[in-house]
């Protein structure tokens, strides 16, 4: 089910609007709150319920993880770095909780710097490689990551 | 013009006794308004509604003395220093404009009804008036059209408009009708001059402003912190709305039941500082 918005929660500050990646959150001209202006071009990717510093916004979960009249809500604590889910089934009593880091280092630190990096030669910019591949991607001296590698089999079935 | 009462010249033209009047049919007025603006939105219908609702979802009951604590907070928080707000612009927008207002209404009844003779109710009436035309002047013309705000021109004009815009020309009207007064190019209120007319637009706004409640939203002065009080309530009963609770990250039993929480940030995590707000929403 796509979002909707709370009227009464709403205070038209403008997150949802700024992060939907599919720019259907607007602000109505007339009560100056949030609305899904496009419901059907919602994919529920929980960003705007994510963002919303009021809890203003929801969405109704898929009834494969939760039979229908429960109650998902989600609260991103930047300060924290957190992000902490409840889902309540509709008879009130399974009360579910999950609390999960979303960053290990504060807001805007630990970013490679680019700019400090030396300027690639020819034979890299030739190459059909990508910056910093393989380095980046094998992240194993160079050479691939294999399940060898990693001391580890195929084994058959589903085993996750 | 500071220290005069701009209301003593127009008890030629209008007796003291029609003036009180005209201000307790105001005060009718915003109650009836207020009643009409609930049983029309059912508003006390939902906000029951909600309360049962959260009562329901309570973990524990809140007493009565924990209660009047959120109560205080409310008052603290929502009521004195509108916190609600997430932009400071629009905070002290607010402020300016909220307290201009009690200034305001707090002057005008005090001057009419005589309770007190003393310059100090006419310089708060002129300070409340100036507040309002501030705050209500900086949203109406820079934070209202700006795109991070609402994007509207400062000339189109919604329903939505009719609380802020009769407050802004009651303030506006207020203050130039008591300039025309004192340097007296105007004539008096009884002249039928520019000073008559700025009074006629200023009771014309006044009256527009306290007879339109049931559509414009100056009703939210009541229920604003009653919603706020309910909320804060259903965080105190442990319901929470059905928003998961607001762990804290260093208790042992946060990490025993969340072990990720330790493993990939360690026991007592640093403050993350803001993240997506460290840049205000402003790209529509």
């Amino acid at each position: 089910m796509p979002t909707f918005v709370y009227m009464t929660r709403c205070d038209g500050c403008g997150q949802c609007v700024d992060i939907c990646p599919s720019d259907i959150m607007h602000i109505d001209k007339t009560l100056r709150r949030a609305y899904n202006i496009e419901p059907n071009m919602c994919w529920e990717c929980y960003s705007c319920v994510k963002a919303c510093p009021h809890h203003a916004i929801d969405v109704r979960g898929y009834a494969d993880f939760a039979p229908l009249g429960h109650s998902v809500r989600v609260h991103r604590d930047e300060e924290k770095g957190t992000i902490a889910w409840r889902i309540k089934f509709r008879n009130g009593k399974k009360d579910m909780e999950l609390l999960a880091p979303i960053t290990t280092k504060p807001w805007g630190e630990g970013h490679y710097d680019l700019a400090s990096a030396p300027a690639p030669t020819k034979e890299v910019v030739d190459t059909e490689l990508l910056y910093n591949e393989p380095k980046y991607v094998a992240m194993n001296d160079n050479a691939l990551m294999t399940l060898e590698s990693n001391g580890l089999e195929m084994k058959e079935g589903v085993y996750y | 013009m500071f220290n005069t009462n701009p209301f003593d010249a127009v008890t030629a033209l209008i007796s003291t006794d029609i003036q009180q009047g005209y201000i307790i049919l105001m005060a009718v007025l915003v109650f009836l308004g207020t009643v009409l603006d609930m049983m029309h939105k059912k508003s006390a219908k939902y906000f029951s509604l909600d309360t049962e609702k959260n009562n329901k979802n309570a973990k524990r009951s809140v007493g009565a003395g924990e209660k009047a604590g959120l109560a205080v907070a409310v008052a603290a928080n929502e009521i004195l220093t509108s916190a609600e707000f997430c932009s400071t612009k629009r905070r002290l927008s607010h402020m300016l404009t909220m307290y201009g207002f009690i200034l305001f209404v707090g002057a005008t009844a005090t001057m009419i009804f005589g309770w007190s003779t003393d310059a100090l109710a006419a310089q708060l009436w002129h300070i409340g008036a100036a507040m309002l035309c501030v705050g209500g002047y900086w949203f109406w013309f820079f934070i209202r059209v700006d795109v991070a705000a609402e994007g509207t021109k400062w000339y189109h004009l919604v329903k939505a408009d009719m609380f802020i815009l009769s407050l802004l020309l009651t303030a506006t009207f207020g203050l130039l009708w008591s300039y025309l007064q004192s340097t007296g190019n105007g004539g008096a209120v009884a002249d039928m001059g520019w000073t008559t007319l700025f009074f006629v637009l200023f009771i014309i706004s006044n009256t527009f402003l306290f007879s339109t409640v049931m559509w414009s939203k100056f009703a939210h002065m009541f229920f604003k912190p009653a919603a706020a009080l309910q909320k804060r309530v259903a965080h105190a009963d442990g319901g929470a709305l059905n928003l998961p609770q607001d762990f804290d990250l260093s208790s042992p039993e946060v990490h025993a039941k969340f072990p990720d929480i330790p493993e990939y940030m360690g026991k007592n995590p640093v403050d993350m500082g803001p993240g997506i707000r460290r840049e205000p929403p402003n790209h529509y």
